[in-house]
């Protein structure tokens, strides 16, 4: 689904990510854990296509495209989402017409018809009961007066709602107490299927006790210092992560 | 060209108007006596830095003919209406009782021309009681000449416990062509919402033609101890139109007013808006919004008067300023002595569409009292670009996201009304206003 190919970027001219090389395969859940500074929200927004972030080496195919020639809506309409670690709040419109403003733009996208605001109504009250969350969130405006934690909420609830191939999360696990980290995770579990894959950028080992990694990666400097399976993560909960800098400083 | 309304007012006095009870001529007197001694406001006045009237002041504006030889269609007239309630219908200033329809209105219910309101006896004695009894025509030198041409006008008068369904309109539509030379007219409403009543009053501004005129409004609105209202005032002026506009509420213990202000129209607008919380726990939504563009001019100057204890106001202006336009916000808080445990909220967010648009936004508080919770807040500043890569991020294209965050600023003031008929009406308004 992602090739990821000695990726090399920057942001105002400094060169964040040195060299990643990522493939993840439909129906896997990739963790991308390393400490703050080390790239791990570059490759999150490099992967969206944010204006400031620029490529300056390597590709990253996506279901055989080449991902780095689409613009951010491009992405988006082809299948990928980045839960963001800073949502956005939009004022003045709601959650709801947000939501439909975007199914819509991907509807378009695919040639099928658009939904008006009674047929979009109905299919986001089947999504939302299959996520187990109330109606609360779809009509107020966009992360507008939102706590850290219904923020990093409504951003898995968009993602439940435009069901992408590759949903990236951005450290949708920091600043959620343990409850909200468990709805998230469990929303997450219950998403999962063998035709999508995400990527887990994370912090903390916490998350991955309820979102079980097929792999998990350490970045450090802008490159993947180790990779491995779920246990990696619980050595780097045991030891932290500066004895990966002094191996890698070793190699 | 001040002496020249001083004559004019001489003439006015002199014929059509001298029908009017001693009471109001004496008013008219004392107005156009203070305005001959405030004179227009100038630039060097604190309280105009941002807006010139030179144009107005500049230029010899003429009361229209009277009587006018044609009014314009039904049909013409039924779009411009907002809902579809009981309306008074006012041309050039003079009511239009063809157009007007305020049949079956309930017992006690006034939605009629304040020049024949005052000719009635028990109808005549409330207004009275209230006319030109709030708005400051003392200090202002446009509510003084209003006030000193004071003719006709909309009174609408709710008595107490009346519970109205349906919303009352008052609807001012200017016809100017330009044909007739500049014309003026000073529109005047008067609003009554007695104790425990509950009404939802809309007061248009409109234009049917492109022609120079000059709107000189004054609206005060009473809402009595206990009672609910809402005002929906929207000023569409024609594009080559002068508006200047007094509005003051007053408002008794425990009462709840929605004071939504929509700015679209006018070459140059001034919309001052006065309030004073009067009665311990009176609530006050004062929610405006406007949209400019081209080389359009508005100033909103807000006052929200804090007179008793215990009161809420929460204060929303929202303005999108596209091209060449230029917004003025001042928004005035007052906190009287005594008036513990105030509770106000100020915001004002500018969105500049063009580089050459331009937004000034100035809160003023004034805190005499020491238990009070006084906020504010205000932003000007193009759209943020964070938010439009958020939207693509989910698909939207560059150009859908702009205008969904555009229509935002919009969609967030018509959020607060409460009326969904009259809010989905202004939608459609704001939204072709944005187009």
């Amino acid at each position: 689904m992602l090739e990821i190919r000695n990726l090399h970027a920057s942001v105002e001219g400094h060169e964040i990510l040195k060299g990643i090389d990522l493939t993840v395969k439909a129906g896997e859940v990739h963790a991308i854990m390393g400490p703050n500074g080390s790239g791990k929200s570059t490759l999150a927004q490099a992967l969206a296509g944010h204006p400031a972030y620029t490529v300056t080496e390597g590709s990253v195919l996506y279901e055989g495209k080449d991902l780095l020639a689409m613009k951010p809506e491009e992405r988006a309409r082809e299948g990928v989402f980045l839960a963001f670690q800073y949502p956005v709040p939009i004022r003045g419109i709601t959650n709801a017409y947000f939501l439909r403003s975007a199914v819509n733009a991907i509807r378009k996208h695919r040639g099928e018809e658009e939904l008006g605001p009674v047929e979009f109504m109905d299919a986001l009250e089947e999504k939302l009961k299959v996520i187990g969350w109330d109606d609360s969130y779809l009509n107020r405006p966009v992360n507008d007066g939102f706590s850290g934690g219904e923020k990093k909420r409504n951003e898995i609830l968009q993602m439940a709602v435009l069901e992408p191939k590759l949903a990236i999360l951005d450290e949708t696990d920091s600043g959620l107490d343990i409850d909200a980290l468990k709805t998230v995770a469990h929303t997450v579990e219950k998403l999962r299927r063998s035709d999508n894959a995400t990527v887990l950028v994370t912090h903390y080992y916490r998350i991955l006790t309820h979102i079980r990694p097929d792999f998990v990666h350490v970045l450090s400097a802008g490159r993947i210092v180790k990779s491995g399976g779920k246990e990696l993560a619980l050595e780097l909960e045991e030891k932290g992560y500066d004895w990966l800098r002094e191996e890698a400083a070793v190699a | 060209m001040t002496e020249q309304y001083v004559a004019d007012f001489r003439a006015f006095a002199g014929n059509g108007a001298g029908s009017a009870p001693s009471w109001l001529k004496e008013i008219r007197e004392g107005a156009i006596t203070r305005f001959a001694e405030l004179g227009f406001p100038t630039m060097k006045q604190e309280e105009w830095r941002f807006t010139s009237v030179a144009p107005i002041a500049e230029t010899r504006f003429m009361l229209p003919h009277v009587p006018r030889s044609s009014l314009p269609h039904p049909r013409d007239i039924e779009p411009l209406l907002l809902g579809r309630g009981p309306t008074i219908v006012f041309i050039d200033g003079q009511v239009a009782p063809e157009l007007s329809s305020a049949a079956g209105l309930p017992a006690g219910v006034q939605l009629t021309s304040l020049a024949a309101a005052l000719q009635v006896g028990p109808v005549g004695e409330l207004a009275r009681q209230h006319l030109a009894g709030y708005a400051r025509w003392r200090e202002s030198a446009f509510a003084a000449l209003n006030t000193a041409f004071l003719a006709d006008g909309a009174f609408v008068y709710v008595p107490a416990q009346t519970v109205l369904e349906q919303p009352l309109e008052v609807l001012f539509v200017a016809t100017a062509q330009g044909n007739e030379g500049p014309t003026v007219s000073h529109p005047r409403s008067l609003i009554v919402i007695e104790p425990g009543a509950q009404a939802v009053v809309v007061e248009s501004y409109v234009a049917l033609a492109e022609g120079v005129y000059w709107t000189n409004a004054v609206t005060e609105v009473v809402v009595g101890d206990g009672a609910r209202a809402e005002y929906y005032r929207v000023q569409r002026e024609g594009r080559r139109a002068y508006h200047v506009a007094t509005t003051h509420s007053q408002q008794g213990r425990d009462s709840f007013l929605g004071l939504h202000a929509v700015t679209l129209g006018g070459l140059l607008a001034r919309h001052d808006i006065h309030t004073v919380l009067d009665g311990a726990g009176a609530e006050l939504v004062l929610n405006g919004l406007y949209l400019l563009g081209r080389t359009q001019h508005a100033d909103h100057h807000t006052v929200i008067d804090h007179a008793k204890p215990h009161c809420a106001s929460h204060e929303f202006f929202n303005g999108v300023l596209d091209q060449r336009a230029h917004g003025v916000f001042t928004g005035r808080i007052i906190v009287r002595p005594g008036a513990q445990r105030t509770d106000s909220k100020q915001t004002n967010n500018n969105l500049l569409l063009s580089t050459e648009a331009r937004a000034d936004s100035q809160p003023q508080l004034e805190i005499y009292a020491d238990d009070v919770k006084c906020t504010h807040g205000s932003t000007v500043g193009p759209l943020d670009q964070t938010a439009v890569y958020y939207l693509r991020s989910r698909g939207l294209s560059p150009e859908t996201a702009r205008s969904l965050l555009t229509y935002g600023f919009a969609a967030e003031i018509l959020g607060r009304m409460q009326r969904a008929d009259l809010r989905d009406h202004l939608d459609r308004l704001v939204r072709a206003g944005l187009a």
